[in-house]
């Protein structure tokens, strides 16, 4: 059965609260000040608001349900999406479905996390069954040596060298330094990449993205709301996700995208070369280049070669995680989820000022997460467009 | 190859003692099937009953079949390091004081990927053979080994993490008086033991092998009884800082069932042999060796309790005396809980009939204490913390294992 | 008017009377007879602290002991011997009580048991020493002083693999004694009345087999025996009031006079 396109439906009102490196407050403070934050731009009443989606992990014991009587929201529509770095993708998807089929009318999408000084650690060792039982006890080295051990294998089957990760982590650095909301601004060079302290052989200082605490939220609503109440918009040209693809490869070396990339491109009835920009998830730069391929912008194994050849800042020809990405702003934990989607938005609606990458009509936002056990399981992707 | 182990210098009065810290020790309740089997020494996943797939991590469904009949069962511990990391950042306080440390990807040949520690002796690429252990906190953790085995692997500084070779350790021996206290102060110190501390109750009895005793190098007479709480007082006062595997061989084995055993002045004598004085090696021993848990090369590692396999099925034959084994061992599971914050190990060597006096009308097979001996220094060097030595007690676990009510009715015959 | 006691009384405070202490300190280390081991075996003294002005008793200190019968220095009612087990008043709760008072002849065998652990009491020796100090009058201790309490355990025992060796006397000098002598009891500083080989003796364990086949009493692991004259020495020996008690261990005080 074809798959319904995403017509009449768009996404709006991208909203980014500063991010801080440790924060005092909540999680609720934080979404609280992101709802807020979307009101006052698009003057709608919380009473408007009859969809929510929350992607958090710091919500404990609060899940959505929860938040709406903390934040005296009574939507008639209510997701939770605990996918960490795929949940923008995934909330999308979801909210724009239940406004085409009615079941609301303004959904807002959240994602947002505190950090306190010891929450990192908390989150780590209580993440999933598998980290409790099989990740954890191993070095409690987190994400850092999970990531480490997916890179050494990439790189030992591709040939690919630190110096091509440094390619992306100094170009995204880059970018930051455009984009006031980044927690990371000081200039970094291939040297100083080269040169950081290594965490996790061959992950190093700055492969790493730094967690901290921050809300990225959006608006889905009809496109006729929109335009009524004149609030720039995107349209949604197709959306995948996938969990758990290729469970039987030993070690991970490619994410879901590489099942589902034929109907991303199928739907929105385009090509990789017609896109503008790139958002991807980039907690450590190996995902990145595991996109570049999936998502079909080379063959596999050819992304190392493929950042040797491209420019990927702003003013580049693929400009890619265009405010910095996680590796500059921050990891404000399930709000990295949103943040390339948050991101994206703005450079399609001319809300980036700065980060703006001139002429971007098409815009891809990729995302992973949910490092299980050995890998991540969850893959999204969407297609933006300027309306 | 592995650094041979440099023996420690003496102790650093000014130096503070590193408190032990302990890896995360919650695990689910389905992953404790790696923990029975690294109790034991074994290497163990869950093999899906429905579809015969090797599975791990520990799950409640078949990932393949949805069965949820997933038993654990022995498995190939053979594999290929696909991928390593060394660690050098940790937000684990245990692990933080002891980067770097290596971990790798671990392709099982019997089918999934195990996230492991590394040996130090294993390259990636290279075959490995996983072995399952006990940490710190007690629970079961895989090390890659080297498929080759070499001559100083037992002192890789992450396996003995998970060790308790007596190596450059210094043992206390509670009874030295008897063919196995003799026994195991030979193996230890062949094992490399720096001090065989040999507690000797009733010094103004001779003793058989007693001048022999006296000549095992690193061996160290101390007049200790544990029946007798100041006794024991007396030596922990003395050397209970420098004891870091206790091996309690004191026995007191007796024939004689319950109700026709005149009186209670033998069950009085192995209640106070074997349970009090486990109580009171406990508390006077205990404390110390918790708190010498991260001691450096020769922390505090292990408590070894030598008991009677019947210690888990009542032989009536010997009823009193399997009763009071029983006693020891459930007094062991209290003492396991509570050294295990210190990272020190209870180890547990259950053994069927000795080849001692005390047995002469049991028929073969018998255990010669030489043998129980050398099993302890091997589930040291392992870290195993159940071991059933010998033929009678691998036929009683294995029976009890299969039917316990069986194996009640058969020695009660 | 002056009584005996107040006598007594005055003897004591003037130090005319002196009080000699026989007995051991309680100790866990204190050696107890050695019997095989498949057979039942005497409790050694333990002691276990109930509290000690801590959480368990926070103003007192106070203790739990545990021991045999015939633990360190201790008393032998007739009742402890076979052959003692059917006469009247044989267990330490029914022993008359001016029974725990009674004179007593030390016989000093010092250097003949240094001079040999197996030294053996006979007849010829007591009445050696008779013609010396005069006929053991009836009713009386005769203590054994053998120099045994000085000795280290070790040597105190005196363990072989034949068994243990330690002075003791010879079966027709016990019978001597009981018989011809009609003495109280007897009295050693050795772990048993009996010597350490007297199980190979006829009868075996002499002391015990007749001392208390007569209801006579046997004192033993005693102390200091070399302070005590051959002669007119009073022994307080009362053992603790145990129902169907065979025997107790106890204070054993001496009371000798001084040259005036």
């Amino acid at each position: 059965m074809k798959r319904k396109g995403y017509d009449g439906v768009v996404i709006c009102a991208p909203v980014s609260v500063p991010y801080r490196r440790y924060s005092v407050n909540s999680a609720h403070w934080w979404i609280g000040r992101a709802l807020h934050a979307l009101l006052q731009r698009t003057g709608l009443m919380p009473d408007q608001i009859d969809g929510l989606s929350v992607s958090s992990f710091t919500l404990a014991p609060d899940t959505a349900i929860g938040l709406t009587q903390h934040l005296g929201l009574s939507p008639r529509w209510l997701d939770y999406v605990p996918m960490g770095g795929a949940g923008g993708g995934v909330a999308l998807r979801r909210a724009v479905r239940g406004v085409q089929a009615g079941d609301a009318d303004f959904v807002v999408c959240v994602g947002a996390d505190t950090n306190h000084v010891d929450s990192f650690r908390k989150t780590l060792s209580s993440f999933s069954r598998f980290a409790q039982d099989a990740v954890y006890p191993y070095g409690s080295g987190g994400p850092n040596a999970s990531f480490a051990l997916i890179t050494r294998h990439y790189m030992n089957k591709t040939g690919a060298t630190r110096e091509d990760f440094g390619r992306i982590c100094v170009a995204q650095r880059a970018n930051a330094q455009r984009y006031d909301g980044a927690l990371m601004q000081k200039t970094l060079t291939l040297e100083d990449y080269m040169r950081a302290r290594p965490i996790a052989d061959p992950i190093h200082l700055f492969d790493c993205v730094m967690p901290c605490a921050g809300a990225e939220a959006f608006l889905v609503c009809r496109e006729d709301d929109a335009v009524a109440m004149n609030i720039p918009y995107a349209r949604i040209l197709s959306a995948i996700e996938r969990h758990n693809a290729f469970a039987s490869d030993p070690i991970q070396f490619r994410g879901g995208w590489a099942i589902d990339r034929d109907e991303l491109w199928g739907m929105a009835g385009i090509k990789p070369d017609a896109v503008d920009f790139l958002q991807t998830y980039d907690d450590y730069p190996v995902i990145v280049m595991m996109q570049i391929e999936d998502l079909g912008f080379c063959e596999k194994g050819e992304g190392p070669a493929f950042v040797r050849a491209h420019s990927l800042t702003t003013d580049g020809d693929f400009p890619h995680n265009t405010s910095g990405g996680q590796l500059s702003v921050g990891q404000a934990g399930a709000g990295g989820g949103h943040l390339g989607l948050v991101e994206a938005l703005r450079q399609l609606t001319d809300e980036a000022g700065t980060t703006a990458v001139p002429n971007a009509n098409i815009g891809l936002v990729s995302g992973f997460g949910m490092i299980n056990y050995d890998r991540g399981l969850a893959s999204s992707a969407v297609l933006l467009a300027r309306a | 190859m592995t650094e041979p182990l440099i023996r420690p210098r003496r102790k650093d009065p000014l130096k503070k003692t590193r408190e032990p810290l302990l890896p995360q020790g919650v695990r689910s309740r389905t992953a404790h099937g790696l923990t029975a089997a690294a109790a034991e020494g074994r290497f163990a996943l869950q093999v899906c009953a429905g579809c015969g797939l090797a599975i791990y991590p520990p799950r409640d469904a078949c990932p393949r079949c949805l069965s949820s009949r997933l038993p654990f069962q022995d498995v190939p511990p053979g594999g290929t390091l696909l991928a390593e990391t060394t660690i050098r950042t940790s937000t684990d306080v245990y692990f933080r004081e002891r980067t770097p440390w290596r971990i790798g990807t671990v392709v099982l040949d019997c089918g999934p990927s195990f996230v492991a520690h590394l040996h130090g002796d294993v390259a990636e690429g290279t075959r490995v053979r996983l072995s399952l252990r006990l940490d710190k906190s007690g629970n079961a953790v895989a090390i890659a080994m080297p498929e080759q085995s070499s001559q100083h692997q037992g002192d890789d500084v992450q396996l003995r993490e998970f060790t308790c070779d007596p190596k450059f350790r210094r043992v206390l021996i509670t009874d030295g008086r008897t063919a196995i206290g003799q026994a195991m102060a030979r193996a230890m110190a062949g094992a490399g033991a720096s001090i065989v501390f040999v507690g000797i109750a009733d010094a103004w009895k001779p003793f058989p092998g007693e001048t022999a005793l006296r000549t095992i190098p690193g061996a160290e007479v101390v007049s200790l009884d544990i029946t007798d709480s100041q006794s024991v007082a007396d030596v922990a006062g003395e050397i209970a800082h420098r004891v870091d595997i206790l091996i309690n061989t004191a026995e007191h084995p007796r024939a004689g069932g319950i109700m026709h055993r005149h009186g209670l002045t033998i069950a009085h004598r192995e209640m106070d042999i074997r349970y009090f004085g486990l109580l009171r090696l406990a508390q006077y021993f205990g404390p110390t060796m918790r708190a010498r848990g991260a001691d450096g090369v020769n922390a505090a590692a292990a408590f070894v309790n030598l008991l009677s396999v019947h210690a888990l099925m009542n032989w009536p034959q010997y009823g009193a005396f399997s009763a009071a084994e029983a006693a020891c061992l459930s007094a062991a599971q209290a003492l396991r809980a509570e050294l295990r914050g210190g990272g020190v190990k209870v180890l547990n060597m259950f053994a069927g009939p000795l080849d001692t006096e005390w047995f002469q009308t049991v028929p073969p097979p018998k255990l010669s204490p030489a043998a129980l001996a050398n099993a302890t220094v091997d589930a040291l060097r392992k870290g195993i913390e159940d071991s059933y030595v010998g033929d009678i007690a691998q036929d009683i676990k294995a029976r009890l294992d299969v039917q316990p009510k069986a194996l009640e009715r058969e020695l009660g015959q | 008017m002056t009584t005996a006691l107040t006598a007594f009384a005055v003897a004591l405070a003037t130090g005319r009377i002196r009080v000699i202490d026989l007995t051991h300190t309680l100790t866990p280390g204190f050696p107890t007879i050695v019997m095989p081991p498949e057979l039942g075996q005497c409790a050694p003294f333990r002691m276990e602290e109930i509290s000690r002005y801590d959480e368990r008793g926070p103003a007192w200190y106070w203790n739990n002991f545990t021991m045999g019968e015939h633990t360190g220095t201790h008393f032998d009612a007739p009742i402890h011997w076979v052959t003692g087990k059917e006469l009247p008043n044989n267990a330490v709760d029914t022993i008359p009580p001016e029974h725990f008072l009674a004179p007593a002849c030390t016989i000093d065998c010092a250097a003949e048991s240094a001079a040999d652990a197996d030294f053996v009491l006979t007849i010829p020796f007591v009445q050696a020493w008779e013609a010396k100090h005069g006929r053991i009058p009836s009713q009386s201790w005769v203590l054994l002083r053998t120099d045994w309490h000085k000795l280290p355990p070790r040597q105190y025992v005196n363990l072989s693999d034949d068994g243990p060796h330690s002075p003791g006397p010879a079966p027709d000098a016990v019978k001597f004694l009981v018989e011809e002598r009609d003495v109280h009891g007897f009295g050693t500083e050795t772990i048993g009345t009996d010597a350490g080989q007297a199980a190979h003796f006829t009868p075996p364990y002499p002391a015990h087999h007749y001392m208390h086949g007569r209801g006579r009493y046997g004192l033993q692991c005693l102390a200091n025996l070399d302070q005590l004259p051959p002669t007119g020495t009073l022994l307080l020996t009362a053992p603790l009031k145990i129902r169907q008690g065979s025997g107790s261990p106890l204070r054993v005080l001496a009371l000798v006079e001084t040259k005036p």
